[in-house]
This record gives C-alpha cells, sequence and structure tokens, in this order.
C-alpha cells in the first residue's frame, strides 16, 4: 500500500474542479440550452480533466526509480521536441510553440519545465553545484537550454518561468547576492524605463561618493577608490544596456505591455485594455462575487482570453473577495507543502525535484494573478491547474504526480 | 550549515507567503475599497433601454378625439455593426443619395460608433412596412417604434399646442427628459405636459463587448413598465370649435366662448388657424418656419395674446363700479355732449340701461369721471384715491390680472394704476388726462380671453370661475380635476346692480338703437355690447355676449382685426351664428351664414403689434 501525500492531492483537484467551474461560467451562454455539448470549451476541458487524472494514475503506479534512471532521456527528447517545434510547429498568438495534430495540440514547452526539473535534480543529486565552475557552468547550461530555445519560438512568458530554478539552486547554496543582484536589476531596469538615463548617472555617482566618503572618511576603513569606480562603471553600463535593450531589442507590445504597467502610457481602450477590464471584472465582485454564472465581464467578453490566462478574472468577479482568497491560499498550501515534503525527502533527487516544482508553480501563480491584478506586465503564461487547455494542464498533473510519487516512495522506504 | 538550510527553506516559504498575502490585500483593495470598479462593470454590460410610454389622449366635451398617436419609426444605426452591404440598394430603400448617406453615417459615427444614433427619422407606417421587409439584410440597422401625435379634425391648434423634442435648455433643468424625447411645446401640450407624458420605464438588458444583446438583467427584476399618459377630457366643443374656425378662416382675429356656470371654454380660436398636423413629423421644420414668416402670424395665440384696446365694451364694466361705488344711480342720465369726446348721433341717455344700449361716449366719460374724482373720507377730491378704488374693482372683473387659464403664455392687459400714471405723466396727471379710458382707449389694454370672462360675469350676475380648457384628465375610469377650477370668483359689486347691465345689454342686441342688433336670433334672448377698437390700423370690430338672457350657456367675445364698421357689423353677427350653433345644434340662416363665411372685412395686413406688457 503506498503512502500518497493526499494533502497535495486533494489541493490538486480542489484547484481542477475550481479551473472547471470557472471555464464553465466564463463560457457558459445563457441563450443556448448546450449543456455539456460536444465541442463547448467546457466540454473539451472535462475530457482534458479525465486523461490527466488518467496521466496522474500512471505516474502512481509507473515505478518511481523509473523517472530518475530516465531524467537525461526524458530532458533530451522535450529538447528536441523543442528544436522540431522551431522547425514544424504552428504558431498561435505570435509564437511558434504548438505541434498541431488536427484539432488538437501539444505545448512542448509547458513540459520542457518538468523534464529541466528532472534533469537539474539528477544531475544536482550527485554533485555539489557549488564545487567548481565546470559544475556551475554545466547547471546553467540545463537551464538554459531549453530557456534560450523557448525564447526563439518567441513565447517570453514560458521562458521568464525557467527564473523560477534560482529559487531551487539558491536552497542548494547559491549565493543569496545572486538573488539580491537580481532584484537590483529589475529595479535598475524599471529605472532605466522611467528616469531620465542622465540622472541615473548623476545620482548613481552622488551615491557612490556618499558612501566611499562615509567609509573613507568617517569609519576611517582602507578602500580602495577604484573599486568603487568599477562598481559605478557596472551600473551605469546595465542602465544604459537596459534603455538600449528596452528601445532596441523589446518588441512594441512588450513595450507598451511595460509602459501600461509603469504608468507611462494610458490607454484603456487599446494596450491597456486587458489589464483595465481584468481589474473591472474583479473589482465588481465585491466581497461575496457575483455568484456562480452571474459574472457579466467575463461571460459577455470585456476580458479577453477568460478561460485561459485571464481566468482568475471570473473567480474575482463571481466569488469575490472570499473565492479568490480561498484559491490564493489553496496554492500557498500546495506550495507549503510541497517545501516541507521536499525537506523531508531522503534522496536529494526528490528534494531537489521538489524545489523545482514548487518554485515552478509559484513563478505561473506569481506571473499569472500579478498580471490579472494589474501588478505586473501582461507575460500570457496559464494559472496551474485552473486555466483552460489540455497541455498544461497534462504538464502541471505531470510535474506534480512525479513529486508525489517519489514522495510516496520515500515514505515507502521509511 | 544545517541552520543555514533551514532558514533557506523558511526563506522561500517566507515569500511565498508575502507574495500571496500582497495579492490578497490588492485583491481588498480592488474589491472592497475601490467600488467605482462595480460601476464601470455596470457601464460595460447593462444597457438601460428606455421603455417608451403612449402619450395621453384629448378629447372634446362630448367625447370626441382630438389627438391621438399614431406610431412612426426612427431608423437607427449603430455605425461599428455595419457589415458590407449594398449601399445602392440601401439609399434606394430610403430614398436618399449616395451623398447624404455618407453625410449621415460620418456624423452617426462621430457621435459614437458603439451607441446607436438615428439615422432617418420618423418613417410613416405605411412606407416603413416596405423598408422593414429588407432590413435584416442591412446589419448595425434597426427601427424604433415613437408615437407622433395626429389630429383627425385639424382643429384647435392653438389650444392643443404642439410637441418637440426637448432642447439641451429643457434637459438641463428637468433630468426626467433625454436627448430625443418630445415634450409639449405649447398649448395644453405644454401645461399638462407632466400629466400627457406619463412615466418612462426602463428595461435593463445585458450586452456583450460587441453590444449584442444577452437578455434580460436579473430576470427583469430591476425593470420599471412605462405608465400610459392621463388623458385630457377637454371643455371644448369640437363642433362649435369646427364651426368658429370655418367662419375665422378668412379674417383675422378671435373667438373665445364660455360657459359662463363653469367656466369651462367652449371654443377658443386665434384667426388664422393653421392645422395642428402640420407641426407633427419630419414635415414640421419647414412648416413651422412657413408659419413663423406669415405677416399674419398664424403662430400667434391672439386670444391669450393679443393685449387689444377693449373699446366701448368697457362701458358696461364701468356702469357697474361706479354704481357700486354709489356715483351714479341707475337713472343718472348725462347729456351727449359731443364736445367732450366725439359721438354718433343718438339721442341722450337718461338712464345707465340706455346708456349701455346706444354706447354714448359722452355719458360714461361723466361716469368715468365721477369714479376718478371721486371724494375721499375727508370730502376732497382725489383722482389717486379713485384711480386706486378703480383698479382694484376691475381686477375682480378679471381685468390687468393674468386669467389663471391652463394655457401657458397668457397675457395680463393692461389696468393703469396711480404708479403707472405718475411715471407716465412725470410732471402730474388727472381726470382729464386719462379720460380716454372711459371708452376703452387710451392706456387701458385687454386681451380677449379677459373680455369673455367679463362676459361670463355678467351673465353670471357678479362671479366667476377661472376660464379653463381640461375638465379633467385620468383614464376612463380615474379622473382627476384641478382644484382652482371649481372655486367661484366674486366681483363684490352688489347683485341689484347687475340687472342693469344685464339689460342694457338685451337692449343693444333687441331693441331699436342699439348697436348689436346683428346678433339678434329669433327665439333666444341675446344679451351683447358691441365696442370699435381705435387702433393704429382699421378699428377692430369687438362684441361680447351671452346667451339665452336667463339660465345663461354661453358667453362669447369676438374680436375682428382691422374691420371697419364697428362691432354691430362683423363680430355682432358672428357671435350670433356662434350662439345658434351651439344652442340649436344647426344654424338655419344658411344666406346670412354664407355672407359671414365668405366675408373678409379685414384690412388687408395690418399685423397686430401687440404693445408690450407693462
Amino acid at each position: 500500500m503506498l503512502s500518497l501525500d493526499w494533502t497535495m492531492i486533494i489541493i490538486y483537484l480542489a484547484l481542477v474542479v475550481i479551473g472547471f467551474l470557472n471555464i464553465y461560467a466564463a463560457v457558459y451562454n445563457p441563450e443556448l440550452n448546450t449543456d455539456f455539448a460536444v465541442g463547448t470549451r467546457y466540454f473539451k476541458q472535462m475530457i482534458w480533466i479525465i486523461a490527466a487524472f488518467f496521466l496522474a494514475l500512471c505516474i502512481i503506479i509507473i515505478d518511481p526509480t523509473f523517472f530518475k534512471q530516465t531524467s537525461y532521456v526524458i530532458y533530451w527528447i522535450f529538447i528536441i521536441m523543442l528544436f522540431a517545434v522551431l522547425v514544424i510547429g504552428s504558431t498561435t498568438k505570435g509564437a511558434k510553440s504548438w505541434f498541431g495534430i488536427g484539432d488538437f495540440g501539444i505545448q512542448p514547452s509547458e513540459f520542457a519545465k518538468a523534464a529541466t526539473a528532472l534533469a537539474l535534480a539528477k544531475f544536482l543529486s550527485r554533485t555539489d553545484f557549488t564545487k567548481d565552475l565546470k559544475t556551475i557552468l554545466v547547471t546553467l547550461s540545463i537551464i538554459a537550454l531549453p530557456t534560450c530555445l523557448i525564447l526563439l519560438q518567441n513565447d517570453t512568458g514560458s521562458a521568464i518561468v525557467f527564473l523560477a530554478f534560482g529559487l531551487t539552486l539558491y536552497r542548494e547554496g547559491m549565493s543569496k547576492y545572486i538573488l539580491l543582484m537580481v532584484l537590483a536589476m529589475i529595479i535598475l531596469f524599471i529605472l532605466s524605463v522611467i528616469v531620465n538615463f542622465w540622472w541615473i548617472v548623476i545620482a548613481t555617482a552622488f551615491i557612490t561618493l556618499l558612501v566611499y566618503w562615509k567609509r573613507r572618511l568617517f569609519w576611517r576603513h582602507k578602500v580602495k577608490l577604484r573599486y568603487f569606480v568599477i562598481a559605478f562603471g557596472i551600473v551605469v553600463a546595465f542602465v544604459g544596456l537596459s534603455k538600449f535593450a528596452y528601445d532596441n531589442v523589446l518588441q512594441q507590445h512588450q513595450r507598451d505591455r511595460i509602459d501600461v504597467l509603469l504608468g507611462i502610457k494610458q490607454d484603456n481602450r487599446g494596450i491597456g485594455y486587458n489589464v483595465y477590464q481584468s481589474k473591472i471584472a474583479i473589482g465588481s465582485g465585491g466581497l461575496f462575487g457575483k455568484g456562480f454564472l452571474n459574472g457579466t465581464q467575463t461571460k459577455y467578453n470585456f476580458v479577453p482570453e477568460q478561460d485561459t490566462d485571464f481566468i482568475f478574472c471570473t473567480i474575482g468577479e463571481e466569488w469575490g473577495l472570499i473565492g479568490s482568497s480561498v484559491t490564493l491560499l489553496l496554492y500557498l498550501a500546495l506550495l507549503v507543502r510541497i517545501i516541507h515534503r521536499s525537506e523531508r525527502q531522503r534522496s536529494n533527487f526528490s528534494r531537489l525535484y521538489g524545489y523545482s516544482v514548487a518554485s515552478i508553480l509559484f513563478f505561473h501563480v506569481l506571473i499569472n494573478i500579478g498580471m490579472t491584478l494589474g501588478l505586473l506586465p501582461v507575460i500570457g503564461i496559464p494559472l496551474p491547474f485552473i486555466s483552460y487547455g489540455g497541455s498544461s494542464l497534462w504538464a502541471f498533473t505531470f510535474l506534480l504526480f512525479i513529486f508525489i510519487r517519489q514522495d510516496a516512495k520515500s515514505m515507502d522506504i521509511v | 550549515m544545517k541552520n543555514n538550510i533551514l532558514s533557506r527553506s523558511s526563506l522561500i516559504i517566507a515569500l511565498f507567503c508575502v507574495v500571496i498575502a500582497f495579492f490578497i490585500v490588492r485583491l481588498f483593495f480592488l474589491q472592497i475599497i475601490d467600488t467605482s470598479n462595480v460601476m464601470k462593470a455596470n457601464q460595460n454590460a447593462l444597457r438601460f433601454r428606455t421603455q417608451y410610454p403612449a402619450r395621453g389622449l384629448m378629447f372634446d366635451r362630448n367625447g370626441k378625439l382630438l389627438v391621438y398617436n399614431e406610431v412612426v419609426y426612427d431608423l437607427m444605426v449603430i455605425p461599428s455593426q455595419i457589415k458590407d452591404f449594398d449601399t445602392a440598394k440601401f439609399c434606394n430603400l430610403i430614398n436618399i443619395t449616395k451623398e447624404e448617406f455618407d453625410k449621415r453615417l460620418s456624423k452617426a459615427r462621430a457621435y459614437s460608433p458603439y451607441a446607436p444614433s438615428v439615422f432617418e427619422k420618423q418613417i410613416p407606417k405605411g412606407d416603413f412596412a416596405l423598408i422593414q421587409e429588407k432590413l435584416y439584410a442591412f446589419k448595425g440597422f434597426y427601427s424604433q417604434a415613437r408615437a407622433l401625435r395626429y389630429y383627425p379634425k385639424a382643429l384647435a391648434a392653438h389650444v392643443l399646442g404642439y410637441v418637440g423634442e426637448v432642447n439641451e435648455e429643457q434637459i438641463l433643468k428637468n433630468p426626467y427628459y433625454k436627448r430625443g424625447d418630445y415634450i409639449g411645446m405649447s398649448g395644453l401640450e405644454k401645461s399638462y405636459e407632466q400629466e400627457l407624458r406619463g412615466r418612462k420605464g426602463s428595461k435593463i438588458t445585458l450586452v456583450d463587448v460587441h453590444n449584442r444583446e444577452k437578455g434580460s438583467f436579473q430576470n427583469g427584476d430591476f425593470d420599471t413598465a412605462a405608465i400610459t399618459g392621463s388623458s385630457l377630457y377637454t371643455t371644448l366643443d369640437a363642433d362649435l370649435q369646427e364651426y368658429a374656425e370655418k367662419i375665422m378662416a378668412n379674417k383675422r382675429g378671435s373667438i373665445v366662448a364660455i360657459e359662463p356656470s363653469t367656466g369651462e371654454v367652449l371654443c377658443f380660436v386665434s384667426a388664422p388657424c393653421y392645422d395642428p398636423n402640420l407641426l407633427v413629423g419630419r414635415v414640421r421644420g419647414n412648416n413651422y418656419k412657413k408659419l413663423l414668416d406669415d405677416p399674419t402670424k398664424p403662430l400667434f395665440n391672439r386670444a391669450l395674446m393679443a393685449q387689444y384696446p377693449p373699446g366701448s365694451i368697457f362701458k358696461v364694466a364701468q356702469a357697474l363700479i361706479a354704481l357700486d361705488m354709489g356715483v351714479i344711480q341707475t337713472n343718472s342720465g348725462f347729456v351727449c355732449d359731443k364736445s367732450l369726446v366725439g359721438c354718433h348721433n343718438h339721442p341722450s341717455a337718461t338712464n345707465v340701461r340706455d346708456a349701455i344700449k346706444m354706447s354714448c361716449n359722452p355719458y360714461f366719460y361723466q361716469v368715468f369721471r365721477r369714479i376718478i374724482q371721486h371724494r375721499n373720507n375727508r370730502g376732497k377730491i382725489d383722482s389717486k384715491d379713485g384711480l386706486s378704488v378703480w383698479k382694484e374693482a376691475m381686477l375682480r372683473l378679471g381685468f390687468g390680472t393674468r386669467i389663471d387659464i391652463d394655457l401657458p403664455n397668457v397675457k395680463k392687459g393692461r389696468i393703469p394704476d396711480t404708479a403707472f400714471y405718475d411715471k407716465w405723466y412725470p410732471s402730474g396727471w388727472n381726470f382729464y388726462t386719462i379720460f380716454s379710458n372711459s371708452i376703452g382707449q387710451g392706456e387701458v389694454e385687454v386681451v380677449p380671453l379677459q373680455m369673455a370672462n367679463f362676459a361670463a360675469i355678467v351673465a353670471n350676475r357678479g362671479w366667476y370661475i377661472t376660464p379653463h380648457l381640461v375638465r379633467s384628465y385620468g383614464t376612463e375610469t380615474q379622473r382627476f380635476r384641478r382644484k382652482e377650477y371649481g372655486i367661484k370668483h366674486h366681483s363684490q359689486i352688489d347683485a341689484k346692480y347687475w340687472n342693469v347691465a344685464v339689460e342694457g345689454m338685451w337692449a343693444v342686441v333687441h331693441e331699436a338703437g342699439g348697436t348689436g342688433r346683428l346678433a339678434r336670433l329669433e327665439d333666444i334672448a341675446v344679451c351683447g355690447k358691441t365696442g370699435t377698437a381705435q387702433n393704429k390700423g382699421a378699428d377692430h370690430s369687438v362684441f361680447i355676449c351671452f346667451a339665452p338672457k336667463d339660465n345663461p350657456k354661453i358667453a362669447l367675445s369676438v374680436y375682428v382685426e382691422n374691420a371697419a364698421g364697428g362691432g354691430g357689423a362683423w363680430a355682432a353677427p358672428i357671435a350670433g351664428l356662434l350662439i345658434e350653433k351651439y344652442l340649436k345644434g344647426e344654424v338655419k340662416r344658411k344666406d346670412f351664414e354664407q355672407n359671414y363665411i365668405e366675408a373678409t372685412p379685414c384690412q388687408p395686413i395690418r399685423t397686430p403689434k401687440p404693445k408690450k406688457d407693462e
């Protein structure tokens, strides 16, 4: 008898059910009496949910060592698929990331996250990440290879999610300064967009001098001026580069999304429409929401992508603050549970994999809900287990249940 | 190291908690604090469709329909919903040119691409049937039913008034009205606007992002039904009105007939009349301009707004006031001294009755002199006091005051008072500067309605009910009245003097030497008084009367503008015909009748120039 962690399974089921109900509500049309007609989005989602359960069952039945042993194989299979999709894939919403088989499509990038998590866990389970430069380079390559391929597909959203592995690496001993550096880079990037370049240069110079003066004269530390000059140079170079990248590398729609988020542009009818409508839909829900199927904003298409990337709007509108908070807390409970269980794993592989699972789910929730609440730029990635779509549901099921299976295995041994 | 690792996992969990907590706080602000989102969501998805109620109908005193509604169709367009279609075919269908089509469409688009605009207004039912059949082929166009006023008898335009679209000013003043709503602009349509309009309802429908309707909101729980406007049951007698308009067709002037016992207006004519149907629907703009430019001023409501000198009909009022003040007796006689004021040839009157009959100017000169040069408490002659007493009495007879009839824009005429003359004659005044008023000339001015009301006062021997045109309003089963039209206003002139006036007026019509003998009827005792109102053009022919002498049923004032020959020549016979028509139902004197229907006594275009109020 397997001792499966039912907490995670129940939360998983709850999120899937929430997803289904809200997809039903989002595409529900009271004029058409087409309950569960074949071809409706919720009917398809129903099929995919059943298939996902089947997939979960398979993973639980399969010997847990299977995934550890075939980690690299799985990784390479999906790397090849990411290559292949660049050549023969079909384009949806500007991203060439789908294999279309008739009416049915599959998105390898969704599965690539799980595959990368497996490969990374396998590689790091045998070595200490901080051992030498070679190990660090291999580790980063494992992550960078699929990320670059996905970037080539023009699917920035999915690529950003690979930053999630940073959290796994942090757990495994990566310096906290790297995380802080990333944070600093984000802040500098934002500053480079909203503040004139020369102001930043002047401000940086001023701060640098201030710190130097304090250290040198106030505390009488022996510090060399040239470190400060180098630090100043790096910051200025980064800001200059950010500005350049913003102006020349980013595409217009990405620039627009950042501008709207930062309040540089206001265009509720054009580029800011999605987020504006999304906030209206969620905001109009109030404390208790309008009730199941009583939403107007999502059902009548005021919110775009209302059953995929913006599915959280339906939850906010129909279930209110209470429903959306419950959903968020379910995610939090799942994440905390995964971290908690990961720390209890006997094998490094399981722990490493668990951290990656939590990090990936966390990034999806962060980016998706941050977007619908108007806190982050519009980046189209699905909300795990809830958004409409077979690929993402299966990929997340695959990702989570491998961990549940590993977890059960380790309990077996105990 | 162990410690370090643990703290790292705790830090990651803390990060998760912080982010989720931050999201929940954000949700709290969006959903609880910022209430504007609910409004914005409603703006997105709810459409308030106005349900227009049918405007109330109007009936005459015998239940004949005067005004009803007919459905017409506005062709509406939502520019964003237009799909490619055959423009030529469409233009052909509603009979406009391609240029006109483009012009209207760009105008609609400029107003709003998503909201409906009127593309073609008020298409009659007949034409619309054809359009409706083919409308399905033109996406973005739809029809909206509206009701227009129609007048089956084309009568009483000045009474009924007309409706028109509200202007910006009216919308600002009263938020009930929205762009494109109709409102009563004149006549009863205006004064009974509140009752006639009913109450608009609204129906809330859900729409999607493309403005397509998606059904009712909350099963229609928040919808309100439109309430049909109240009908007006007017006091007009459609037959008499029609007859009066027929007689006045080629003349200028006015006729007001009142039922003395109730104050109900039986007919109300301002000539020239116009067909009220001219001011309805698409033809209205052009017709309105034509009527406005017409030098005979058909839109000018003479019966309420034309302030004429009253002429000799005023003498009856002077006699009554003087008698009541005690400055003359019923048998007072004055010589017809033409050196005081001009007069026609007649024997001197030896009593009030004969003076009225013969309309003797010098007689009433003396009467008015006694009123004005009345002795005050200290026994001194005090013209100011006299004029004040006179003015108060005149006001009680309904002169110089705005008669509260249920029509808008009533003029109050003018009864000069001491303040007026102090200003008019800064160097001083006395009876000799103002004596013209004695014979209804000078500074006094009255509107025809006041004269008809005065005829009713005499008919009632001393009181009147404010003339009104609506007896009741409401539905078949539930009627309402205005309270003020049930109140008797007393002139406070002693009852015993009225018979003198009545007898005098009877003599005017029935006795030899009377000035109004053309008003005489075979078997009905008519009491009347002629007047010849001098003015810049030819004199106005004026006549007031009531009949029968006992228990009067009708009181009239008739004004025929610029008609030479005095009150007896034109106004009196017309009044007689109307009395006959009303009391007998039919006029037997066909030749006599024909004569006055065909006559065109009015001096060609001397447009009435009503003097400014005050």
